[in-house]
């Protein structure tokens, strides 16, 4: 488990296109977010959620600004990491809007499946899945097919396979706008626990109105930039 | 480390078994064209080895009397006979025709030969061999009939007294083996109406039919009547003779041509078959296009249909050269359940074909090899797409 800074951006900016025709979808952007903390990233459609994600998920090349992650600076004008497949599979956990689940792997492989991209053993890579599985309550679905389970399993288990790696962060992208109400502040409930159990540091994009009053920290984006503000950090 | 192509295939085994099944029997086909090719090589061996002839004379500038028709005297095998390193020489005559049995008639390939000599059937699967000097045939099993059946030849009918396998001619026709004699007659000799027409002919014609000359018309009418022609006369070298040595005297000192074994498999190997061969060549090419289209198309759909996946295994941090497998394996995987449902099909639609169709063990490892390459190659297409796809599209709507 990383002990250091869970994720500390400064400055970051993202312009697409040239001249003319240029957008900037960031615009200095700042954020940071400490070790088993989880904030809210709140914006507009447009707004630049979803290009912050990708820069901060290695997917796209920020324009400018710096990024450090578990205390290691991974850009700085330019990446200081040179391979960013490597970077996302150990350093930076994903939770999607929809689970995104192999359909043609069963639960715990779908877990175990990262450690054993990282090359660690199967056996070792399963009992981590496991343990997982177990910490979100669904190891009695360690057999089944992603298909035979429901949304709420389904998005627990895609959140044990964000933890698989023991990452210092996760980017967890709209993960309740499938679920109903119950099931929606049950995963943030369970991202609160995680963040605390395992140290990791959690950014939530979401538009789910039911889930923002969880947050303590919240950040607002609008037009590239982004606004810090305290939230309720009302019981899940 | 998990293999994700093996998992797929496992979650989605109804589609890729369909799939193998559609691609297994163009497989299949591929197979039994190559089969055909093979029965057409192998009959045509079998003709050269049945015959029991090392050196096979015929009509000077031909290349029968398989290839080509060709016509000798049925005294020359006694002069060939004289020559040194010669131990048997024996006329035989081949005509392709249809044979009447009852109802039906089958194409087959009738040969006149004399007992004990060579262009005899080599061996019997049932019944005797010919002791009659006339009207009696041993016939290939692939005729369709039996010990006691009775067939027409022409004029006359023969009484089938036994059955033979593996007799073919070069262009997989059963045959049929009648004594000399007889054979003789039904190649050559003229049907009724037409000898009382060259007779009424010969008569009108005032140099064959001179006033003060009796005896004239009635010798020339008997020599049209007899025939003392064979297609070819079959020659067993002596031991310690060279075949080649033997037939350049043949064609030295008698006006022949003699073609040694090796001579006569080229004609019938390379020369005869060689059309259909190209033909054969052409349908295997387009079939190995197609079946590679095929399966570029399957993977290429499948791969397609995974992109949000592809995308995912790729954002949490997959190797390309994971993903390439996978589809890698998936395509060989096809090719695999496709080669193993065409052996298996083709070896079992194989006896149906009218003509022999022979799966060389050969054949099938080079299919298989074939097969994979294809599969192969037919995967580069999908690989590409797979590595193309952006792991963002996995992040926002």
């Amino acid at each position: 488990m990383d002990t250091g800074v869970g994720i500390h951006i400064e400055g970051l900016s993202k312009r697409y296109g040239e001249g003319e025709a240029a957008v900037d979808a960031l615009k200095e952007v700042n954020m940071s977010v400490a070790p088993g903390e989880v904030v809210g990233l709140i914006g507009p459609s447009g707004s630049g959620k979803t290009t912050l994600l990708k820069c901060l998920g290695a997917v796209i090349e920020p324009t400018g600004g710096r990024m450090t992650l578990g205390g290691k600076v991974i850009y700085d004008n330019d990446w200081k990491i040179s391979d960013l497949r490597e970077l996302r599979r150990d350093r930076i956990g994903f939770i999607f809007q929809a689970p995104y689940l192999i359909p043609f792997l069963d639960v715990t492989d779908n877990v175990a499946l990262l450690p054993m991209l990282a090359g660690r053993p199967n056996a070792e890579a399963r009992a981590r899945a496991v343990e997982l599985l177990q910490a979100l309550d669904v190891e009695h679905r360690a057999r089944a097919q992603p298909s035979e389970l429901s949304g709420g399993e389904q998005q627990r288990v895609s959140i044990a396979r964000a933890l698989a790696n023991q990452p210092p962060i996760i980017l967890a992208d709209e993960p309740t706008a499938p679920l109903d109400s119950e099931r929606a502040l049950t995963v943030i409930r369970i991202l609160n626990q995680m963040a605390l159990r395992f140290g990791t540091a959690i950014i939530v994009v979401t538009h789910d109105e039911k889930i923002i009053p969880t947050f303590r920290r919240i950040y607002h984006i609008r037009d590239g930039r982004t606004y810090e503000e305290a939230g309720e950090g009302r019981a899940a | 480390m998990i293999s994700l192509a093996g998992r797929d295939i496992l979650h989605a085994w109804g589609k890729f078994a369909l799939t193998g099944l559609g691609l297994g029997l163009l497989i299949g086909v591929t197979l039994s064209m190559a089969g055909i090719y093979r029965g057409m090589v192998d009959d045509a061996k079998a003709l050269l080895d049945n015959s029991g002839a090392d050196l096979w004379v015929v009509q000077k500038d031909t290349q029968g009397p398989y290839a080509e028709s060709s016509s000798i005297r049925d005294d020359v095998y006694r002069e060939i006979l004289g020559l040194p390193g010669v131990a048997q020489a024996a006329n035989v005559t081949y005509l392709t025709m249809q044979v009447r049995a009852g109802d039906t008639d089958v194409r087959a390939m009738v040969v006149g030969f004399e007992p004990g000599a060579p262009g005899e059937p080599g061996y019997l699967i049932a019944g005797r061999r010919i002791t009659r000097s006339h009207y009696e045939a041993v016939a290939d099993v692939k005729t369709g009939f039996s010990v006691g059946d009775r067939l027409r030849i022409r004029r006359h009918d023969y009484t089938v007294v036994g059955l033979t396998r593996r007799m073919v001619s070069s262009g997989g026709d059963p045959m049929i083996f009648i004594p000399l004699k007889d054979a003789q007659e039904a190649q050559f000799l003229k049907d009724n109406d037409a000898i009382v027409n060259e007779r009424t002919r010969t008569a009108l014609y005032p140099g064959l039919n001179r006033p003060g000359v009796p005896g004239l018309l009635e010798a020339i009418n008997a020599s049209q009547s007899n025939n003392h022609n064979v297609n070819a006369v079959l020659v067993q070298v002596a031991e310690a003779h060279s075949g080649e040595a033997v037939a350049q005297t043949i064609r030295r000192w008698k006006h022949l041509q003699a073609y040694t074994r090796a001579q006569m498999h080229d004609i019938l190997v390379v020369k005869l078959i060689a059309n259909s061969a190209r033909q054969i060549a052409m349908f295997l090419v387009i079939l190995t296009i197609v079946s590679a289209a095929i399966v570029a198309f399957i993977i290429y759909t499948m791969t397609l249909g995974k992109i949000r996946e592809i995308a995912v295994l790729k954002l949490i941090g997959t190797r390309n050269r994971t993903i390439a497998s996978m589809i890698l394996q998936q395509a060989l995987g096809l090719g695999v359940i496709g080669f193993f449902v065409g052996e298996i099909a083709a070896t079992a639609w194989a006896p149906l074909f009218p003509k022999y169709v022979l799966l060389e063990t050969g054949d099938a490892v080079r299919g298989f090899v074939i097969a994979m390459l294809v599969c192969a190659l037919a995967s580069t297409l999908a690989i590409r797409a797979a590595l193309k796809i952006d792991p963002a599209t996995a992040i926002g709507g």
